[in-house]
């Protein structure tokens, strides 16, 4: 019997520090942008005013809510595509050639995933800095001067601009997950592909790619996530959502309502709608990647 | 090569592959230097006059500048911020390492009531990201107190990496035969003496790996740290940065900025380089293998 007892209290004793951490920091914040979604709230002192589901309506009478929205939707559609694609070239080439240096590439490429974002998106601003850029410098370089642009501060490009700094920032990441699922691949596989005259490339499409399927799927779902969060410090520190709101994005638009405007309650109604939509993605992408599977 | 005559057929053979492989190494090359320039620029535009920053991003230094870096520790503050990031770090990590390595044994080795459940809001609690919950979080600890404090923050950092590294280590605690535990219970070591003296040495690949994401997690963590603290003192280093690189957008001067970056980049590459094969191995591990 006390035996017992000392094994509840020794299980209890294990688990509260991080019940508590975790439920604090964690669950009730959660819960908080799930209720509050559903009032008016402006401001530290202003009591909460139930409004049913007029911020939500309101969302979509949002002009610049629903550019944000278009905006991290090109993001999260182009840069986990990109990625992916280069992180799994990548991969088969550093696991399938015989390269003598090749765990130095891994070495390098993996490195921008450990940096602080906030680092990249500064590096990246004084690459694509119209002045002392050397984007433009380069570009007058090999000839191209006239190519040279202000790419973070014109509508057409600064999107695209963001996505490179997005991919270069990724890319390693995923490579080493990929280089590690084709290690586990038998080499047989590779082997008999080749005594049929398979060639590289009809190796990667026909047994790199269906081998890491399962990977592949799980890497898009992060992805698709990583974007969200990641976009958010990028685009705070690079474009502040500039040329005229060309940049903004979901997160940083919510950022903005609650802690410039006040409006909480519309900022956590962003969140959760934002919440519920990248999931419907990862849903989305698990259930179309798989059906391809079959 | 390619002029080899055909009578030499295996030598033509190897002549083909070997541009192959130059081909490759060439793409490889490319990237990697994508990959590191930018890097390279800054350390030497961090040793640069501003003059010969705005010249040409292409030359090298005439003369090593090594004012900038005063400038960013006296003037900018990076000094000051750089204490805050390694308190908040050691904090953050003392604090983590307390809550999940208790948690992650019971949830991987006893059964008990609700264990399930708990498993299961862990997991939950992985796609929770703190953006999405940093508007409440600051009406929260304005509410207890807890803003402006850089114990608070490191808090809120092990909370949420928390899930994630319960997630890891309960798969390492469960890999941990059991029969160590029944003799150390038969020697007569308590619950508490077999984690702390049986479990937690046999569980260190496993301890280390969540050391080292979470240091790559708090090192680098900006929302939260530009949200939850206001007063410049308590600034962590990716702040300070970014505060920096607001004023000198105007103030166009760039030294102090770009030494900054680099006092930032050199513990990362320093424990990169260092634990490297081992954050890798731990990737594969926590995000794919499980």
């Amino acid at each position: 019997m006390t035996m017992k007892r000392r094994r509840a209290v020794f299980i209890a004793a294990c688990l509260l520090p991080g019940l508590l951490l975790f439920a604090l920091f964690k669950i009730y914040p959660t819960v908080q942008v799930f209720h509050k979604s559903f009032y008016q709230w402006n401001g530290i002192g202003d009591k909460p005013v139930f409004i049913g589901l007029d911020n939500f309506v309101e969302m979509f009478q949002d002009d610049t809510f629903l550019l944000a929205l278009r905006n991290t939707g090109f993001l999260m559609l182009i840069v986990p595509i990109v990625t992916i694609a280069i992180a799994l070239i990548n991969a088969s080439i550093l696991t399938r050639s015989k390269l003598k240096e090749k765990s130095l590439y891994r070495t390098v490429f993996f490195f921008p995933s450990i940096l602080s974002f906030v680092v990249i998106a500064i590096l990246w601003s004084f690459i694509y800095h119209p002045t002392i850029g050397f984007l433009n410098s380069g570009l007058e370089f090999i000839g191209l001067g006239e190519y040279a642009m202000s790419w973070l501060g014109d509508q057409r490009t600064v999107l695209w601009a963001l996505a490179v700094t997005l991919i270069w920032q990724a890319a390693g990441y995923y490579m080493v997950m990929y280089m590690a699922g084709i290690d586990g691949i038998s080499p047989d596989f590779y082997e008999a592909a080749s005594l049929d005259g398979a060639t590289r490339l009809q190796q990667f499409m026909y047994i790199t790619v269906p081998m890491l399927w399962e990977i592949i799927r799980i890497t898009i779902i992060f992805s698709i996530n990583g974007v969200l969060s990641i976009s958010f410090v990028v685009v705070s520190i690079m474009t502040a959502g500039g040329p005229d709101r060309h940049s903004e994005v979901a997160l940083t638009y919510l950022y903005a309502q609650a802690f410039t405007n006040s409006n909480f309650g519309y900022a956590m109604a962003m969140a959760l709608f934002i919440f519920v939509i990248s999931m419907l993605l990862a849903f989305l992408s698990n259930r179309m990647t798989g059906k391809e599977a079959n | 090569m390619a002029s080899i005559p055909g009578a030499f057929k295996p030598a033509k053979r190897s002549a083909g592959a070997i541009i192959g492989i130059w081909l490759l190494r060439l793409f490889l090359i490319a990237q990697a230097v994508i990959v590191l320039y930018p890097l390279i620029w800054n350390v030497l535009a961090s040793l640069k006059t501003n003059q010969e920053v705005l010249e040409s991003p292409w030359t090298l230094p005439s003369s090593l500048q090594w004012g900038n870096f005063v400038a960013a520790f006296t003037s900018a503050r990076m000094g000051d911020y750089m204490l805050n990031s390694v308190l908040v770090v050691i904090l953050s990590m003392a604090i983590l390492l307390v809550a999940a390595v208790p948690t992650a044994y019971v949830l991987g080795r006893m059964r008990f009531f609700g264990r399930g459940f708990l498993t299961n809001l862990y997991m939950a609690g992985l796609f929770i990201g703190g953006v999405y919950i940093v508007v409440p979080l600051f009406i929260m600890m304005n509410e207890l107190g807890m803003l402006d404090n850089r114990f608070w923050l490191s808090a809120v950092y092990a909370g949420g990496i928390l899930p994630f590294s319960v997630y890891l280590l309960t798969g390492f605690m469960k890999a941990i035969p059991h029969d160590y535990e029944e003799a150390a219970m038969i020697d007569g070591c308590g619950y508490f003496g077999t984690l702390f003296r049986i479990i937690m040495p046999m569980a260190r690949p496993g301890i280390t790996t969540v050391i080292i994401f979470a240091f790559f997690d708090f090192w680098n963590e900006y929302v939260l740290a530009s949200t939850l603290i206001a007063s410049d003192a308590k600034k962590t280093i990716p702040v300070g940065l970014s505060n920096l690189m607001q004023i000198q957008k105007f103030a166009t001067d760039w030294g102090s900025l770009f030494a900054g970056l680099v006092i930032v980049l050199v513990p990362t590459v320093f424990i990169y380089v260092l634990l490297q094969k081992r954050l890798t191995q731990g990737m594969m591990m926590g995000g794919v293998k499980g």
